[in-house]
């Protein structure tokens, strides 16, 4: 049986970063698991994790009244999933669901925040690997609004 | 006056590339809600029809006009000739009210095709956006043959809506071999729907293939093309090795009407296929 | 680079005019030239007065040519004058080239009726065109016809309607004796002195009293017809008079282009304030791509008559300087009349070589007189070459 380190340790995004760093962060993650059409969280409510998914497939969710509700993304194995716990007002967006049995790491935020301020390192090599996450998410937004493959691009 | 046009190769196109041939209706394929296929056969049935996947042909229908549209048939069963479009204008319109047995003017086959055969012996990344897929079929066709001569294949398309996935059922069966890794891709969708959202450069990253020996097959909206051509280079894939095929007004075919160029190049007859490092410091450019 | 086969056009005339001697014949054995190329069944084509302009037209006798008459040309501006003698060939160029003839503004490519089983083309009635003598080809004309040549005839495919013009066609270059107020052919080394390509090629000289002209012969047929005239060998004094003329024209070009790495100067100045500048005069009305002796593009419209049952494709001239010619699907590619400005002189002077070797510009200027704002193409690629590598931001913050 793989511990959480070692999980980290194999993970895309903490492959890179220093054992020791590894292990501190592993101390702040736990392992859960998603049955398929189970909400990994919903909208508005407090965000206290983030999740490193290990397998499965989560959808990014946002109800439009009169429409339905809508998938706005969806995630698989060795994406990161959530950012509002780093910033106010630290509540969900979206609604996160399962599309499929799903396994990943639920880091506590409060856990890494603290690491990260006891060790600024850490916390630089911590945000950075976000960072990148976040420009990339947006940048597949910004190409998702072209609506590329309309009538009329 | 009746005159029989022979249905013909390159060879007669030389030497009038302005002569069309006659291609019966055999069928009109609904493929989306604004996509068709047109199967034809040539009315003289005993003719085939030679071409490389990745080219394409003049359609003229009588009355209305010509439009150039990719060949989307297997390039192993030069019987059938299916051409796969979207409605968008005049001549497409018509084209979609077209009855079994309507006949069409066919020209080509056009233009430079996809580099098939140095694909053998590497993986091959195949990335298609939307109606792009349609061009790159033929070259599935022609791999799917002669699996064993290629590494590994992965298919990445994307789409507008999962109602927009062409060639839905065909996806499905080559989703279902175990020498094809089909991943496809929407930019929107409603719950309920268990395939992925997001643009299909997203699909990129994490697609299994050996950057350093990999041949990319590229069709799709210019822009996707362009952020698709990042992403491979990001994983490590070299310019000579990735494909694209453009799009740009294209009225005669053979590089006299200059409706098509891009830069320096004709789109009808140095394209659609073109190797990106050719075509590098053009991609991207503004009104080119 | 794709390379492309350098074909010679069927029945290209071969450079050997320096193989064979000059002679000399006067003015009034001028009628007989016209004659012999009559007499062996060419239609002569040549420069005519018409609507205030030089018009090549059909000539059957040299009081049809513009005798005595000259042009005077500069940005957006032509105007017929008289000259003081009568010169048969003393002006420059007229509106339009010989591209008319060789690659008409419309053709039609088939008709079909129809069908039921079949999809019923008529092949266009073989009316075989005329079998023409171009009289009075300037060198960049010939240097046109040469680049048009490469587009129809030297790659690929050929292209059946201008093959069929083009075959057999005799041409009589005349050198040029003056230089027009928009003429830059010396910096494109295409004249003014005609080179190559032609059967013929004469020099006009009048002077001391004496009207006559110097010709050489390019080709056999061209030898020919020489021979049929009644000639003498030039004396060097009547040599050195007409090599002193083309020199003279030579000298005295009214535009000036540098040709120096032409093609790398606007491939990286793409995005120079000077598009912007020129495009805010430039009113896209395509009047240089007609004028344009060496622009080709087409169009292809569907004609159909009312009962449905009949339908023509015509070939016709058009312009990338229209926004319909550049469409794709969702709308056009070049959308700006800057893009549409830039694109159709970075292709004259840069991504021509590209595609043909050579520039798509000769130097003949018609498109700075044509153009009814008076744009000029040298006035513009000097502007860029002052501020080669200036982006807009950097207009802005000096």
């Amino acid at each position: 049986m793989k511990t959480i380190a070692d999980l980290v340790a194999e993970s895309a995004f903490f492959r890179e970063l220093a054992p020791p760093y590894q292990q501190i962060l592993a101390g702040c993650g736990r392992n859960v698991v998603f049955k398929t059409g189970a909400f990994v969280f919903r909208e508005g409510d407090e965000s206290r994790e983030f999740y490193l998914l290990r397998a499965g497939k989560v959808a990014i969710e946002v109800d439009v009244p009169g429409r339905g509700a809508m998938i706005i993304q969806t995630l698989g194995e060795g994406d990161v999933l959530s950012w509002s716990w780093m910033v106010p007002p630290y509540k969900k967006r979206f609604d996160a669901r399962a599309v499929e049995l799903t396994r990943a790491i639920a880091f506590d935020g409060a856990c890494i925040g603290k690491k990260c301020e006891a060790d600024a390192k850490l916390g630089y090599e911590f945000f950075r690997r976000f960072t990148v996450v976040i420009a990339e998410r947006l940048a597949a937004t910004r190409l998702q609004l072209l609506d590329l493959y309309a009538d009329r691009p | 006056m009746r005159t029989d046009l022979d249905p013909r190769g390159a060879e007669a196109t030389a030497l009038d590339p302005m002569a069309v041939a006659s291609y019966a209706v055999r069928r009109l394929k609904g493929e989306t809600d604004d996509t068709f296929t047109l199967e034809l056969q040539p009315v003289d049935g005993a003719a085939r029809f030679s071409f490389a996947p990745g080219q394409f042909n003049m359609l003229y229908v009588f009355g209305v006009g010509e439009i150039p549209i990719s060949i989307s048939s297997d390039p192993l069963k030069p019987k059938t000739l299916w051409h796969t479009t979207r409605e968008v204008g005049t001549v497409t319109r018509a084209m979609r009210q077209l009855k079994p047995g309507a006949v069409l003017g066919v020209r080509g086959p056009f233009g430079t095709h996809w580099p098939v055969d140095e694909c053998e012996a590497k993986d091959v990344v195949i990335v298609a956006g939307g109606i792009g897929l349609a061009p790159l079929r033929p070259a599935l066709y022609r791999i799917l043959a002669q699996r064993d001569r290629y590494g590994r294949v992965v298919l990445l398309y994307g789409a507008r809506t999962p109602a927009d996935i062409l060639y839905r059922s065909e996806l499905e069966r080559w989703r279902a071999r175990f020498d094809l890794e089909v991943y496809a891709t929407v930019d929107r969708a409603m719950s309920g729907w268990r395939g992925n959202v997001g643009v299909v450069t997203g699909l990129i990253g994490r697609a299994p293939f050996d950057a350093l020996n990999t041949v990319a097959l590229v069709c799709g909206p210019e822009v996707m093309m362009r952020f698709t051509v990042q992403e491979l280079q990001r994983r490590g894939v070299r310019a000579q090795a990735i494909h694209l095929s453009m799009e740009r007004n294209m009225k005669c075919a053979v590089g006299f009407c200059g409706h098509c160029q891009f830069g320096p190049w004709f789109v009808c007859k140095d394209g659609p296929v073109f190797r990106l490092d050719r075509l590098r410091e053009w991609l991207g450019k503004w009104e080119v | 680079m794709t390379q492309r086969r350098q074909n010679r056009p069927p029945h290209s005339p071969s450079p050997r005019a320096a193989d064979r001697g000059r002679v000399r014949f006067d003015r009034p054995e001028f009628g007989r030239l016209l004659g012999g190329l009559a007499a062996q069944g060419y239609q002569v084509i040549g420069p005519t007065v018409r609507d205030g302009a030089l018009v090549y037209a059909s000539v059957t006798s040299p009081d049809e040519l513009p005798v005595g008459w000259t042009d005077e040309q500069t940005g957006g501006s032509y105007c017929l004058k008289r000259r003081n003698d009568a010169a048969l060939f003393g002006y420059t160029l007229g509106p339009q080239a010989w591209k008319p003839y060789l690659h008409p503004p419309t053709v039609r490519l088939w008709r079909a009726r129809a069908g039921h089983r079949e999809l019923d083309r008529l092949p266009e009635p073989a009316a075989d065109p005329p079998k023409y003598a171009f009289l009075g080809v300037r060198a960049c004309e010939l240097q046109a016809i040469a680049i048009q040549d490469k587009v129809f005839l030297g790659g690929d495919f050929v292209d059946p309607w201008y093959r069929r013009r083009r075959e057999g066609v005799f041409l009589v270059a005349v050198h040029c004796g003056q230089a027009g107020g928009t003429c830059f052919c010396a910096s494109l080394n295409t004249g003014p002195k005609a080179t190559f390509g032609f059967d013929l090629a004469l020099t006009e000289v009048i002077e001391a009293g004496r009207h006559y002209f110097v010709a050489e012969s390019g080709t056999d047929r061209g030898a020919a017809v020489l021979r049929d005239l009644s000639t003498q060998p030039a004396t060097p004094a009547e040599l050195a008079a007409a090599d002193r003329i083309v020199a003279d024209a030579a000298a005295h070009m009214g535009r000036e282009l540098d040709t120096r790495g032409l093609k790398e100067l606007l491939t990286r100045n793409y995005e120079h304030p000077r598009w912007d500048d020129v495009a805010g005069r430039c009113l896209t009305c395509a009047n240089c791509t007609m004028v344009c002796p060496t622009c080709f593009c087409t169009t292809v419209e569907e004609v159909t008559d009312l009962t449905g049952e009949h339908a023509q494709r015509w070939r016709k001239w058009d312009s990338c300087f229209t926004t319909e010619f550049s469409f794709i699907h969702g709308g056009s590619v070049r959308a700006s009349p800057r893009s549409r400005y830039r694109q159709w002189l970075t292709h004259k002077l840069a991504t021509w070589y590209d595609q043909f070797g050579t520039a798509g510009c000769v130097g003949c200027g018609r498109c700075i007189a044509w153009c009814p704002v008076g744009i000029d193409l040298t006035e513009e690629v000097r502007a860029i070459r002052r501020s080669d590598g200036v982006t807009l931001a950097q207009q802005l913050t000096a």
